[in-house]
């Protein structure tokens, strides 16, 4: 199991990724320039500001060269996780539904959160069972999670909702709470809060390591095997 | 007197010198000097630059550590933390820039910081806070510069992926004009990867890294930093930088890919005075000469005068000494991280600084002037014939309970919870965060992946209040408290940094201050064997209504044995026996409860005993790494039960105490006085003044509240003003 941790220009949060990875599979870096996936199983499109985050976050990074192949590789089937700044830039792309916004506060907020696992029939919360809590810090400035209400019933309904603040927890102003959602196909997830500041007992949590073994056992099971 | 001397003559006061330095440079020139000249002068020989009143004083303070890989002089001061791994850190102010234009000035300020540490080879891996402003309940603006300069900190450390893990703030009346922003960086790096700044070999290429050339930040280090602020600041916003987190992120790892290929030969930032000051400084430590040719530079817009280019304080720029043959890999790697590189001169022999402009030398001077030159003031210091400081608005009257007191000291804006603040800074980026803000004393950080990699701990203090009072042991008591707060979590000290915020020392009061200041600093790293490896002086913090508190920062940097034994601040298990350690002998001088009463900050301070300190950090050191203590937390601001609540609180448990008798209940004596925990048995040895229990804090015969009432007046009292 290979996992492929983006690094583009601003990327703050991609040794991180790339350490989580690395507890559960092999684990490289992309770089942003190349049109190169380099035969990985998974893509991560890490936290941080890429480009600065300066116009919106993630609308310059969408276009990065490396993206052409993520892309792709999602269209195929592929597993893609973004997180934070990830998670932005693939709603940018198009490739997962909704919008993040400024948090209502309008500040940036770090905080250790509780989310409930909302499904795990898809290869990201495979791991968990269904309202299990897990704790993961978010840290973000644009997190608030926007679609149009339709467009909610329609993810709740699909399943598209992985995660949920727990009552209480929601940082940022979500709307129904929705801190994860996925493409309809299940392949590509996008999240605010960063799992792969959850792995070690050092940093207080290892719930976050729980969406890395979800992805090699999916990955195991349904692309190796 | 020709007309062009006259002018001149009055030109070098507008740019901040005195007729005697003035007349010092005509000296040592023989001729008058250029335009440009003058303009690299003024800078190099303003306060900020050539800390012309406090270089002598600061010979004063113990360098010597066999852990000590860089003193004073490099960038960044930098210890052994075994492994074979070395942390680098210096604290920075960037005070009137903020006060100007608190945003920018806050994030310049911490951008500064960052590139002082990379540029000795470290990677950022964590950045602290100390910060000043006056009351937020009775200014408007003290919350506006608040406000905006915790968003400018945020905004720069967020963005460039460095972890803020600590820091502090405390509000004084003396800080409303002129508020203090001290920023901290740690950066980690191999021994062998370390780098000096220092120029060599004549023929190679200089080569200027990052954003380009501009007119922000022109006059910063000697109009803003070396002068009392005043009526009609606003005008100097455009003396302010403008950072860009991005291209300093590029910047930073740029530089080190540059660094770990072995390309440079020596690598400096561009921070106060430019470029004039960074070429200055690398080729007065290498005994070189350089020339650098103004046209090669990138500049932001056309038109750009040569002074302006040399003295420039554009963000984001790192200067460079490369091999001739290397030229082209820097180049090729600068390119990869989308940073512009220029080669803008070359290393020459026979120590002169020559800048040409369209092929005419416009400054053509010897190093040595720039560097060494710059005269040295003795301060005359006097103690103060007259009270400098009045106390705040009484809070309180001295008739309430003490009940009452105490939920009047957790609301205050110097004690209530900084969540407001903390939360807006992401504390684990790097993913080496142990301890975050508000779960122990100091910040801790692993530094490898392994759980028994080497760690670090590391904090930020300084009581201007309490040095107000007393100056020495106010200054020395900082050190105390740094030092207690890493023993909390089972650090040793391995160095110190620090600020010196103070006055204008050319009045013998402020001498005065600085004077004792510094004698205390000495005096506490002399005991506890705490060399000091790097600092920043900031002085004339002064408005029209006075000088601020005298503020000398300190930022400590300790080593663990084991990170998962790191203490935490909570009381953490029912039945745990809770101890007093240390020689506290606690007073209500220069208390937070006596500025609550609206008593001015006079008073002596209760002295220090070396050997019982010593012994008391000791214990709570060996305490906290044997396992045997449950928690261990500093007695500072508020005293005793001030430190019991947080305790409580921060555990989410109660505890039933005695008090000794006769100790004040809100009397401080910081850095002496510590509360732990443990079971019975393991604290045999300890005074014991209570248990861990229940949900409520009980304090015979003094007071009776529920941990949840702790909790809301501790977690409100920022709220209203963040």
């Amino acid at each position: 199991m290979k996992f492929g941790v983006v690094r583009f220009p601003g990327s703050c949060d991609d040794i991180d990724a790339l350490q989580a990875a690395a507890r559960v599979g092999d684990a490289v870096l992309l770089w942003h320039a190349d049109h190169d996936l380099q035969g990985v199983d998974a893509v991560i499109v890490p936290g941080g500001f890429s480009y600065g985050d300066y116009l919106r976050p993630g609308a310059i990074a969408r276009f990065a060269p490396v993206m052409a192949e993520v892309e792709e590789f999602g269209r195929e089937g592929g597993l893609v996780l973004g997180i934070c700044n990830g998670f932005q830039v693939l709603c940018e792309a198009g490739l997962l539904p909704g919008a993040l916004l400024p948090n209502v506060s309008l500040k940036f907020v770090f905080r250790q959160v509780e989310v409930e696992v909302v499904s795990t029939t898809g290869p990201f919360t495979g791991a968990c069972g269904v309202a299990d809590r897990l704790s993961i810090p978010v840290k973000h400035t644009t997190g608030r999670y926007y679609a149009p209400e339709a467009e909610l019933d329609r993810l709740e309904a699909a399943g598209q909702v992985l995660l949920r603040y727990a009552p209480g927890h929601n940082p940022n102003g979500s709307l129904r709470d929705v801190a994860g959602v996925c493409n309809e196909r299940g392949n590509v997830f996008g999240l605010m809060p960063h799992p792969e500041h959850a792995v070690d007992p050092l940093g207080g949590s290892t719930d976050g390591l729980r969406i890395f073994e979800s992805m090699r056992a999916h990955v195991e099971q349904h692309v190796l095997a | 007197m020709s007309s062009s001397t006259s002018s001149l003559e009055k030109r070098h006061r507008q740019l901040g010198l005195t007729d005697g330095e003035y007349a010092r440079i005509l000296e040592l020139l023989g001729r008058t000097p250029g335009d440009v000249e003058l303009a690299m002068l003024s800078l190099m020989w303003s306060e900020h630059c050539g800390y012309k009143h406090s270089r002598q004083l600061l010979r004063r303070l113990p360098k010597e550590g066999r852990q000590v890989l860089m003193g004073p002089g490099e960038n960044a001061g930098a210890v052994d933390v075994g492994a074979g791994l070395a942390v680098a850190f210096k604290v920075e102010s960037h005070n009137h820039p903020s006060a100007v234009e608190p945003f920018q000035g806050a994030a310049t300020g911490v951008g500064g910081i960052l590139r002082d540490v990379f540029a000795v080879g470290a990677r950022p891996i964590a950045v602290l806070d100390s910060l000043r402003f006056g009351e937020p309940s009775a200014s408007g603006r003290s919350r506006y510069l608040l406000d905006r300069a915790v968003a400018g900190i945020g905004h720069y450390g967020n963005s460039i992926g460095v972890p803020t893990v600590g820091g502090e703030i405390y509000f004084e009346d003396s800080y409303e004009q002129n508020c203090l922003v001290n920023a901290m960086c740690l950066g980690l790096a191999p021994h062998d990867r370390l780098i000096r700044s220092a120029a060599a070999g004549p023929g190679n290429v200089v080569i200027l890294l990052g954003a380009l050339t501009g007119r922000d930040g022109i006059g910063g280090a000697s109009v803003l930093a070396s002068a009392e602020l005043g009526e009609g600041d606003e005008a100097k916003r455009p003396s302010v930088q403008i950072g860009d987190p991005f291209t300093e992120k590029k910047l930073l790892e740029c530089c080190l890919e540059l660094l770990d290929r072995e390309l440079l030969v020596s690598l400096q930032d561009l921070g106060a005075a430019g470029l004039t000051s960074a070429a200055s400084e690398m080729a007065s430590k290498g005994g070189v000469g350089l020339t650098l040719d103004l046209c090669q530079i990138p500049l932001r817009e056309p038109g750009m005068e040569p002074f302006e280019i040399m003295v420039s304080e554009s963000q984001e720029r790192m200067l460079c000494v490369a091999t001739p043959e290397r030229v082209g890999e820097v180049l090729g790697v600068c390119e990869r991280w989308e940073v512009a590189a220029t080669t803008i001169g070359c290393v020459t022999e026979g120590g002169r600084f020559r800048v040409l402009h369209r092929g005419v030398a416009v400054a053509d001077l010897p190093v040595s002037v720039l560097v060494d030159d710059c005269p040295l003031y003795d301060l005359e210091p006097s103690p103060p014939v007259a009270d400098l400081y009045s106390g705040s608005d009484a809070v309180l009257t001295g008739s309430e309970s003490p009940a009452q007191t105490l939920l009047a000291l957790l609301r205050s804006a110097n004690i209530a919870s900084r969540r407001p603040v903390f939360e807006q800074y992401d504390p684990i980026v790097q993913s080496r965060t142990v301890r975050r803000p508000d779960e122990a004393d100091a910040a801790v950080l692993t530094l490898g992946g392994r759980a028994d990699s080497p760690a670090i701990a590391v904090s930020i203090d300084g009581n201007g209040r309490r040095v107000a009072c007393d100056p020495r042991r106010g200054a020395a008591e900082a050190v105390y408290e740094c030092a207690a707060n890493l023993a909390c979590v089972g650090a040793e000290p391995l160095g110190l940094t620090n600020c010196l915020n103070f006055g204008n020392p050319e009045k013998s009061h402020v001498a005065w201050q600085l004077t004792e200041a510094v004698e205390g600093l000495a005096e506490a790293c002399d005991v506890l064997g705490i060399p000091v490896v790097g600092g920043n002086v900031s002085l004339y913090n002064e408005a029209p209504t006075g000088p601020i508190f005298p503020t000398p920062v300190v930022g400590v940097v300790g080593r663990l044995a084991d990170a998962r034994r790191a203490g935490r601040l909570g009381f953490a298990r029912e039945g745990d026996a809770i101890g007093l350690v240390g020689p506290f002998e606690p007073s209500l001088a220069g208390s937070e409860l006596a500025k609550l009463l609206g008593r001015p900050p006079v008073g002596e301070l209760p002295t220090v005993q070396a050997a019982p300190v010593r012994d008391a950090h000791d214990t709570v050191r060996n305490g906290i790494r044997s396992g045997a203590l449950q928690n261990a937390h500093d007695i500072a601001e508020g005293g005793l039960v001030v430190a019991l609540s947080e305790c409580c609180i921060a555990g989410g448990i109660g505890a039933s105490v005695r008090l000794p008798d006769g100790l004040d209940p809100f009397g401080e004596a910081p850095g002496r006085g510590f509360i732990v925990s443990g079971s019975p048995a393991a604290l045999g040895g300890f005074v014991v003044i209570g248990t861990v229990a229940g949900e409520r804090l009980r304090i015979d015969g003094l007071l009776d509240l529920a941990v949840s009432e702790l909790r809301d007046a501790r977690e409100r009292g920022l709220t209203e003003w963040v």
